[in-house]
């Protein structure tokens, strides 16, 4: 029978990070998130409790864990706040995990540790100007100098989380390697597609230009930035993988990286829920508490049963990853559920709250402003469908 | 010889929850979740840090209380403790500050010790006896309160912050300590340390084991009894004062009548 219930370290972990996120992140992040700052006193605390290292082996200084003790710190996280639990989130399956997956024993020494520690993040730099959804598109090219034995970069990345702060180390380039149309396979099917590779770019890389932050609608308190890349030049011992793999590679990160995102979406849903039962049992109108009208009942049962739903779905197809089973389906249905919770109970519960959920001051005004991202980032939900009406069986 | 440090921990009701009293007027711990004294967490992350400090140091937490007292036990051993030890006995039900004191030294008889590390109180008695009653049985010096604590060549060191003066302590190992919630916040548990808890020994004595007679604890042994128990007045409105002129004047007179001024 399916047990609904985590195992005892899983709970223990659960509740350790709730606590942390009620603790720690509650009471200062309205502050960073106001003033668009990276809180790196949180993320040092959260480096201490090894949540950057959770899924990663002990011997690269990881903890030991897996995907699924992952996704349950970014959920307790974005509980409380997105832009922490999304720090989090790149940090761990866009900055270490290609390097952990598809990084030499050399690359894992060099890299994890620091990575695993939280005193240095990673970026996963894929998106380009012209090319999101559609990642084949890239443009970016990285050209290998024989003489040299070098890599030399060339174009833009924009979008990149975690990638401009104090603590970034590397950014893992997407880039067209030479010769540009050697076709590869791509889920078993022969296709035409450009040959990319994935490369390391350690920060401070004469050429590599970080841009100045983007002013976002939300994830105030997290990192993104525009990346360029002129004549950029790091080792051939750089590639991560194998040449002309990296559309295969980052295909398997987007795919885990869908359920750590429904992860986070469902704290945010249920951090909607956590808001609006305490405003509504608090605040009065016409003599009473509005939590005793069945309107508000209504809509925070509705509000509980979207974050449920999501939390099944997500763990249903992490457990799926962790089984070794295919889970492309069932990551797709849990970001797209997922992702329409947390924008249905953002506006809801800034509704329950009233004119004061318009106010910044209010967390749920920040899971309104950091909701919208999630139907969008790793993958639109238009994404989302193709990609589960293409398991079904449907082509175009 | 490595240092022996026992931390003293208490499996409480959670404070934030509506604790109650059961029909025999001792503690209710069926109607709300337990978890480690938040103020104990202070005791173990004083431990762990001179454990750390000496690099020779062996940390056990010693715990009384019924079997879901494992759960504070494994919060410890989480949070970096080596080992623990559980007292777990029917017949302690109701057991007061002096009959726990009286456990507490029998077992750390039985374990072995150079330095007891208990927090300032629990957070469901508060009465903050513990500490000084176990010193007194196990005849060995109390430092008490202390908001920084080191360990150096079988001696112990600390600083107690007073009202009116800071004092400096210390005491030949082996003694008791109580350390406050100034002493420096406790850590988190990590993924790796929790793992790691499953795997620790846990130790588990009855009153047999320790060679303590039931009716020397329990309700029946206890020195103290609660003879009746009143539920907290509920919240009063508060006092509206509306400036007409005299608003300052009024407020003076409030803050004298409750003797703030």
């Amino acid at each position: 029978m399916l047990d609904h219930r985590l195992d005892s370290e899983y709970e223990d972990l659960r509740r350790t990070v709730a606590e942390f996120a009620n603790d720690v992140v509650a009471p200062k992040i309205g502050d960073y998130y106001e003033h668009d700052e990276f809180p790196y006193e949180i993320v040092r605390e959260m480096g201490r409790m090894g949540l950057f290292g959770l899924p990663f082996p002990e011997e690269y200084g990881g903890m030991g864990g897996d995907y699924f003790a992952l996704c349950l710190a970014l959920e307790e996280l974005a509980r409380v706040d997105s832009s922490v639990a999304i720090t989090l989130e790149a940090g761990v399956s866009l900055g270490a995990m290609p390097v952990y997956r598809f990084g030499t024993e050399e690359q894992k020494r060099e890299w994890l540790p620091r990575l695993c520690s939280g005193e240095m993040l990673g970026a996963f730099g894929l998106t380009e100007p012209e090319g999101g959804s559609d990642a084949g598109a890239t443009r970016t090219t990285a050209r290998l100098d024989e003489a040299t034995g070098e890599w030399v970069i060339n174009g833009t990345k924009c979008f990149i989380t975690n990638s401009g702060t104090d603590i970034t180390g590397l950014v893992t380039v997407t880039a067209l390697t030479e010769p540009a149309t050697r076709s590869s396979e791509v889920g078993g099917r022969a296709s035409t597609r450009p040959a990319i590779s994935s490369i390391i770019v350690p920060v401070g890389t004469p050429g590599f230009t970080v841009s100045k932050k983007y002013s976002k609608v939300g994830w105030n308190a997290s990192d993104t930035r525009e990346l360029s890349f002129t004549d950029c030049r790091v080792p051939a011992a750089n590639l991560l993988g194998e040449p002309g793999r990296g559309y295969a590679q980052f295909l398997r990160i987007l795919d885990e990286g869908r359920i750590a995102i429904a992860a986070l979406a469902t704290g945010l849903a249920q951090g909607c829920v956590d808001q609006s039962l305490s405003y509504a049992s608090e605040r009065h109108a016409f003599g009473r508490a509005i939590g005793a009208n069945q309107a508000i009942q209504f809509k925070i049962a509705d509000m509980e049963m979207r974050a449920h739903t999501s939390r099944l779905a997500w763990r249903d197809a992490a457990s799926r990853l962790l089984h070794g089973e295919p889970f492309k389906k069932e990551a797709a249905i849990a970001k797209l559920h997922s992702s329409d919770a947390a924008v249905v109970n953002a506006r809801e519960a800034t509704q329950i709250h009233g004119g004061y959920g318009f106010m910044n001051e209010f967390p749920v005004a920040r899971f309104w402003r950091d909701c919208k991202i999630l139907e969008i980032g790793e993958g639109t939900s238009e994404v989302q469908r193709m990609l589960i009406a293409r398991e079904l069986g449907m082509t175009p | 010889m490595s240092l022996r440090i026992v931390v003293c921990v208490k499996y409480v009701p959670d404070a934030t929850g509506d604790r109650r009293f059961a029909d025999d007027t001792t503690t209710d711990r069926e109607s709300v979740d337990g978890l480690l004294s938040e103020l104990d967490e202070y005791g173990v992350e004083q431990a762990l840090r001179i454990a750390e400090a000496s690099g020779d140091a062996e940390v056990t937490v010693l715990t009384v209380g019924p079997d879901d007292a494992k759960d504070a036990l494994r919060k410890a051993l989480s949070m970096g403790a080596d080992k623990a030890v559980h007292v777990n006995d029917d017949d302690i039900h109701g057991t007061d500050a002096l009959g726990t004191s009286a456990i507490l030294a029998k077992a750390l008889e039985k374990t072995g010790y150079d330095l007891v590390v208990c927090g300032m109180a629990s957070t469901d008695g508060t009465m903050g006896v513990l500490p000084a009653l176990l010193a007194e049985r196990l005849g060995v010096p109390q430092v008490t309160l202390l908001s920084e604590v080191s360990v150096e060549n079988g001696t112990v060191r600390g600083r107690r912050d007073g009202d009116a003066a800071t004092e400096e302590l210390e005491a030949a190992l082996p003694a008791v300590v109580s350390v406050t919630d100034q002493s420096g916040e406790a850590r988190y548990p990590s993924f790796k340390g929790i793992m790691a808890a499953k795997k620790k020994p846990v130790q588990s004595y009855d009153l047999d084991d320790l060679g303590i007679e039931a009716d020397e604890v329990g309700l029946a042994g206890a020195w103290t009894a609660v003879d009746a128990i009143t539920a907290r007045p509920p919240r009063q409105a508060g006092t509206i004062v509306k400036d007409e002129g005299e608003g300052g004047k009024q407020l003076a007179e409030f803050l004298a009548a409750q003797k703030f001024v």
